[in-house]
């Protein structure tokens, strides 16, 4: 919309194209720090020689991370958690959305409000925890799928989704003697795919990433997901290096493998799922 | 008489009628609506245990009941107020640091003609928000403790090396510019967002006046931006006294404890780790109290200006 190519415009341009650069490159720092630091060899991070790009490249501290019966079992579990967890969480959110999303269901209106209180109203963890308890889920894996499995904001999102399809669509296939769950599955679903991938993936994210839970209701370590195994040796260094105490720099390097062994799902994800997660928040961006 | 029993007969036949089409739907509701009952609603019951002497043996119900007692403790306890008084101050920071810059940056990159950067630049600053805070936390002791990168950078300076993660004061900045480094990318798109959906005419409008690009930015663009500013405000504000747990658990350390020990991780620590379960759901409940409060106060400000509410 400016002037093309007038002389003050271009300055613009490049001055605030280089600052953008810069500060890009600057945010990443971190993330190329720890990178590096897992592939440098114990010598040169002991010399505090290693920047951002890794000196005296070496896999030992992976062979090492891996060979940790631990970590990788811990890896491996969460996994399998993050993939169990969001195909619940999914199930739960479309059957809620899918009869909500109906204008004329009787009853409706108050189920939706009760979802909507439970947005505002969090009674705390401990009588969440009460509650949990009295299921007898403590230290089970179900303590880390059940308490979470709808999240009452990603089912108005889905909500708003299924109403923005065409009633016709919802009248065609009434005529032709579908049934609600035929309906559901056949015309509705694959029509909202894109919305469904978003939501699956702030739900993985989210079971990826969380501790607190992990921290409240399991007690036994074969049920700690790999974020739990990584605040230990992330919290054990932290302490010894702040109080000036004599740390194990080979474990440094261990624990920059572990850490960005832990990233990895989401960094090898991301280039794929950036879109739709663009587009999820949008979406709750216009609501509010 | 008889006109009012064919008036039920044939009120009785709709409602038939209207299960047979609708029963599956309902039928879908159950699961849902079970958890909701048993997992949402039924905890929120639990709140009475503030209002008791809580024994894990008697259990919520029988313990006995000892009326406000726990919140007078609460409220007389210097831990109280000192978790009060960090929540408050670290949310403060956040809105201070981490509200306007994502504004600025979004404005200008919006400004910027190379589509190639601002797709660049969107989607590495949104990278870190998938990152949880167990490894930023472990990134940032990486990056700033005595023997970390920055510390080496700053003493090969001939500088002394600085305690980013033992002094209060200091750790609380690496607390907010960690949360921005986390979630600007997020916000960036928010705003973004919003700047496509203006309407560009008007900028070309005031170009063809002879406002100059600060002007135009000043006069035009954030005024159409506004409302989703003001929004997002006013929601940050209501949430003022709420805090995430893992951010403060994570970030802190024993040895600023005196700065990060906020609501979230004294509930926890005095509930869960020392079993007071009485006294940490008094602090709780407090705490949604007050947010409720502050929610339904910013709803009803923007509700005023004019706005779409959240509720």
């Amino acid at each position: 919309m400016s002037a093309v190519n007038s002389r003050s415009e271009k300055i613009f341009q490049i001055f605030w194209s280089t600052f953008f650069i810069v500060i890009t490159f600057v945010a990443m720092v971190p993330i190329l720090r720890v990178i590096a630091v897992s592939f440098s060899s114990k010598d040169a991070i002991t010399a505090g020689k290693v920047m951002i790009f890794p000196k005296g490249f070496n896999t030992e501290a992976y062979r090492k991370a891996f060979r940790s019966g631990s970590f990788v079992n811990a890896f491996g579990y969460s996994i399998l958690l993050m993939f169990g967890a969001t195909a619940i969480n999914l199930i739960m959110t479309i059957l809620a959305a899918y009869p909500l999303s109906k204008k004329n269901l009787i009853g409706g209106n108050i189920i939706m409000t009760l979802f909507v209180i439970t947005m505002y109203l969090n009674p705390g963890i401990i009588p969440e925890y009460l509650n949990v308890k009295s299921f007898k889920l403590i230290d089970t894996v179900w303590a880390l799928i059940i308490p979470g499995a709808l999240s009452a904001y990603n089912m108005i999102i889905m909500c708003n989704a299924f109403r923005g399809i065409d009633q016709a669509i919802y009248d065609a296939a009434r005529i032709d003697g579908c049934s609600e769950f035929r309906t559901l599955i056949s015309i509705t679903l694959p029509l909202v795919y894109p919305m469904i991938a978003t939501l699956g993936l702030f739900y993985a994210v989210g079971r990826w990433n969380g501790i607190g839970d992990v921290l409240y209701y399991i007690n036994s370590s074969k049920y700690f997901t790999v974020q739990m195994v990584l605040k230990q040796y992330v919290e054990a260094v932290k302490v010894s290096v702040e109080e000036g105490l004599m740390t194990n720099l080979l474990a440094e390097n261990i624990k920059a493998a572990s850490i960005v062994i832990s990233m990895l799902p989401m960094l090898l994800v991301y280039p794929f799922v950036q879109k739709f997660f663009t587009k999820g928040i949008m979406i709750g961006a216009v609501k509010g | 008489m008889d006109k009012r029993r064919k008036a039920e007969i044939r009120k009785g036949k709709k409602v038939r009628i209207y299960l047979k089409n609708n029963w599956q739907l309902y039928a879908m509701l159950v699961i849902p609506v079970i958890y909701l009952i048993l997992f949402k609603y039924k905890p929120m019951l639990g709140v009475v245990v503030a209002f008791k002497k809580f024994n894990i043996y008697q259990g919520i119900w029988e313990s006995p009941w000892i009326g406000l007692a726990n919140f007078k403790e609460a409220f007389s306890s210097k831990d109280f107020w000192d978790a009060l008084k960090n929540t408050l101050m670290l949310n403060i920071g956040d809105l201070i640091i981490g509200f306007p810059i994502p504004i600025f940056l979004a404005i200008f990159l919006n400004e910027l003609r190379s589509n190639k950067i601002r797709k660049f630049t969107q989607t590495l600053l949104y990278l870190p928000n998938f990152m949880s805070w167990v490894i930023i936390s472990g990134i940032a002791t990486q990056l700033l403790s005595r023997s970390g990168l920055v510390n080496n950078i700053i003493v090969t300076l001939g500088f002394e090396s600085v305690p980013f993660l033992s002094n209060t004061s200091i750790w609380r900045f690496v607390y907010w510019f960690f949360g921005l480094w986390q979630s600007a990318g997020y916000s960036l798109i928010v705003y973004l967002a919003a700047l496509m959906a203006t309407d560009s005419s008007l900028g070309e409008a005031a170009y063809i006046d002879g406002a100059t690009r600060l002007q135009r930015i000043w006069y035009v663009t954030i005024p159409q931006i506004s409302s989703t500013i003001t929004v997002l405000l006013i929601m940050q504000v209501g949430r003022l006294v709420s805090i995430s747990f893992d951010r403060p658990y994570m970030m802190g350390n024993t040895l600023v404890r005196g700065a990060s020990n906020v609501i979230s991780t004294y509930v926890y620590s005095i509930g869960l780790s020392s079993g007071r379960f009485d006294f940490a759901t008094a602090i709780g409940l407090f705490q949604t109290i007050v947010g409720v409060v502050l929610v339904l106060s910013a709803n009803g400000i923007i509700k005023k200006l004019g706005q779409e509410g959240i509720i």
